[in-house]
């Protein structure tokens, strides 16, 4: 029992960090009806952005107490990465909003792969380490239960930044212009809805989300480098599959879920028969399963095709 | 003479010689002695031919969006290693009635399991994906290439993930050239035919092709599992060139090569295809020095390519199979 408290604790942790990755997958797709196959790399450029950050700011950061400097390192690679969300929008995908949806996805997977090499060049092929932001000590709890501080601070943090979104989303004048715009694009256009300004906003808010995800990624394993983002990134987009594509209560319980199921895999390998090396292949397995049982994921609502 | 006879007729002079000069890849006719370099990229012309053609009957003709190539090949790779390398002795054995051309019956028909092998494995991914369009169908497509690249690097008796060496390299020139003039051969067919109509129906109007009684979910199946079949081919093909393979060899970037392959060409143009391949491949070794900058600029090719000339490169190239132009 303990033990699987244990595995729930790292579970949720990394489920957080998909939960993050994921929401960035469903905005867009709520208001583009697009993947965002380059979503997973802007989530390795906030990483590095919060290396770099955290580096040049240590100097002038030495009297900061530690929860304000991971703060504005956080707050920083997040505001990078929304700028850089907005841009890759504008010159790649803008251009494209009337194409067929294919020729859309091949230039995000052409974005995709040029964040990558482009990442290789700039940042260099070998696995950089992360500086820890927080000095990591491990809590004890209730019946020897043992959790780094990070984690549950990761925990912690993503619930307010959930919160935040939520509030955005539901309470903002953008937040509503957005909901009409996944609603119905026509409609809202004539409505006086700002399409490009509210496009923009949202990429901007899942690169963001993503850029958080990323900094507690990598303040939990510690390792950067600048594939890091197509793993983490698929198994986002299983996450906001399984929880519904455009539901973002969908694809916060996806992520979680997804995290939670992945960790006890590996866990309980011996029990389950499963190698831990099909840690990999338990998110797509999960894929499959759903898209064959119910394709329109936990939260999501069918849609039949119209000619 | 129509190109189709040419084209079989080249095809039977090709496996002619490859049948000759089988066991001495130096030996190349129709070059001569040619030196050791350009033989292999001559060769690895020919395997990514062979790929990006069967890629191009899913991609291009159907267009259904897949991107699991890869994992097709390893299927194929691995599939004809195991009886070449992993069961060698046993399966020469068993064709010692063949003397001594036991070791190319059992090359020949290593080819043959992976192709077979890749095909089945093709079906069991087509089938359930087969409710899905476009960008989820990427991503499944992907996710079972994954699936199959994690499946081989936990399986001891493949060599997981240190890889399979000792392949005997038996691919030569001419085996490699006429898998892939063959494989040309059948798609080019095969989408010309009265039923391969079905395909572009496919492509163009899924909805209207279904209410004009097209079996649409019978025409993907078919071309994931035609497609499947030939990227086994190139797989195993590739196996007994390189003689040594890993999983890593086969991942999600392998796909998107091919893919690229396939955009650049012209999506549904097999003769831009295949220009597109061969093209690739050389410029790929001539731009080896420049190793970092290579993806950089494909890259940029890609999504510039997408907003300029979603056609492809070589879009519309086409003609010279009778009835087929580039993507209309």
């Amino acid at each position: 029992m303990n033990e699987f408290l244990q595995q729930l604790i790292n579970g949720l942790s990394l489920g957080a960090v998909y939960a993050l990755i994921a929401l960035g997958y469903t905005m867009v797709y709520g208001v583009l009806r697009f993947i965002n196959f380059a979503h997973g790399d802007v989530f390795m450029v906030g990483a590095f952005s919060g290396m770099y950050f955290g580096r040049w700011l240590k100097p002038f950061a030495a009297a900061w107490p530690e929860w304000l400097f991971a703060s504005v390192v956080l707050l920083g690679s997040m505001l990078f990465c929304a700028v850089l969300g907005i841009v890759i929008e504008r010159l790649a995908y803008k251009p494209l909003r009337e194409r067929p949806r294919l020729t859309v996805l091949i230039t995000a997977i052409g974005v995709s792969l040029l964040l990558e090499y482009a990442g290789q060049l700039v940042f260099g092929a070998a696995p950089r380490g992360f500086p820890s932001l927080i000095t990591s000590t491990s809590i004890s709890g209730l019946g020897g239960l043992q959790a780094s501080n990070i984690q549950l601070i990761v925990l912690v943090v993503t619930s307010l930044l959930l919160l935040g979104l939520h509030l955005i989303v539901m309470r903002s004048r953008l937040g509503l212009a957005m909901r009409a715009l996944s609603l119905n694009p026509t409609a809202a256009r004539l409505m006086g809805v700002n399409t490009n300004v509210v496009i923009s906003f949202t990429f901007g808010l899942g690169s963001a989300l993503a850029a958080a995800g990323a900094v507690f990624y990598a303040s939990l394993y510690q390792a950067i480098d600048p594939f890091m983002g197509v793993l983490p990134g698929m198994k986002a987009f299983v996450a906001a599959v399984l929880g519904g594509v455009g539901s973002l209560p969908g694809a916060m319980v996806g992520g979680l879920i997804l995290g939670v199921v992945e960790t006890l895999v590996v866990g309980y390998s011996k029990l389950l028969g499963i190698p831990p090396g099909y840690r990999d292949a338990v998110a797509f397995v999960i894929l499959i399963l759903i898209l064959l049982f119910k394709p329109s994921g936990l939260f999501g609502k069918t849609q039949r095709e119209k000619v | 003479m129509g190109p189709r006879f040419l084209l079989l007729l080249s095809i039977a002079a090709v496996s002619l010689v490859s049948f000759l000069f089988t066991g001495h890849p130096q030996a190349s006719w129709p070059l001569g002695q040619m030196d050791d370099y350009l033989l292999n990229i001559l060769i690895l012309a020919g395997i990514n031919v062979i790929l990006a053609v069967s890629l191009n009957i899913v991609n291009g003709h159907t267009g259904q969006f897949s991107l699991g190539h890869a994992g097709f090949m390893a299927v194929g790779a691995y599939g004809s290693a195991t009886l070449t390398q992993i069961n060698s002795k046993a399966c020469l054995a068993s064709l010692a009635f063949l003397g001594n051309a036991a070791p190319l019956g059992l090359f020949v028909l290593s080819l043959l399991a992976g192709g077979v092998l890749a095909a089945l494995a093709g079906l069991a991914v087509g089938l359930p994906s087969l409710r899905l369009k476009g960008d989820y169908l990427a991503i499944v497509t992907l996710g079972f290439g994954e699936i199959i690249r994690v499946m081989i690097q936990n399986t001891e008796a493949l060599g997981g993930a240190r890889g399979l060496a000792g392949i005997p390299s038996q691919t030569s020139l001419g085996w490699t050239w006429g898998v892939s003039l063959l494989s040309i051969y059948c798609v080019g067919s095969l989408v010309n035919s009265t039923y391969g109509r079905g395909f572009l129906a496919v492509r163009d109007d899924e909805i209207a092709a279904e209410a004009m009684g097209v079996n649409t979910t019978r025409y993907k199946v078919t071309a994931f599992v035609v497609g499947a079949f030939f990227a086994g081919l190139a797989g195993a093909l590739y196996a007994h060139f390189i003689g040594y393979i890993t999983p890593e060899g086969f991942s999600f970037l392998k796909s998107v090569d091919v893919v690229v392959m396939v955009i650049l060409g012209g999506m549904g143009s097999t003769a831009g295809v295949t220009v597109a391949a061969i093209a690739l491949t050389f410029l790929n070794e001539a731009l080896r020095e420049a190793e970092q900058y290579r993806m950089v600029a494909f890259a940029l090719l890609l999504i510039i390519l997408m907003i300029t000339r979603p056609q492809g490169l070589l879009g519309g190239l086409g003609r010279w199979l009778p009835g087929k132009g580039g993507k209309s």
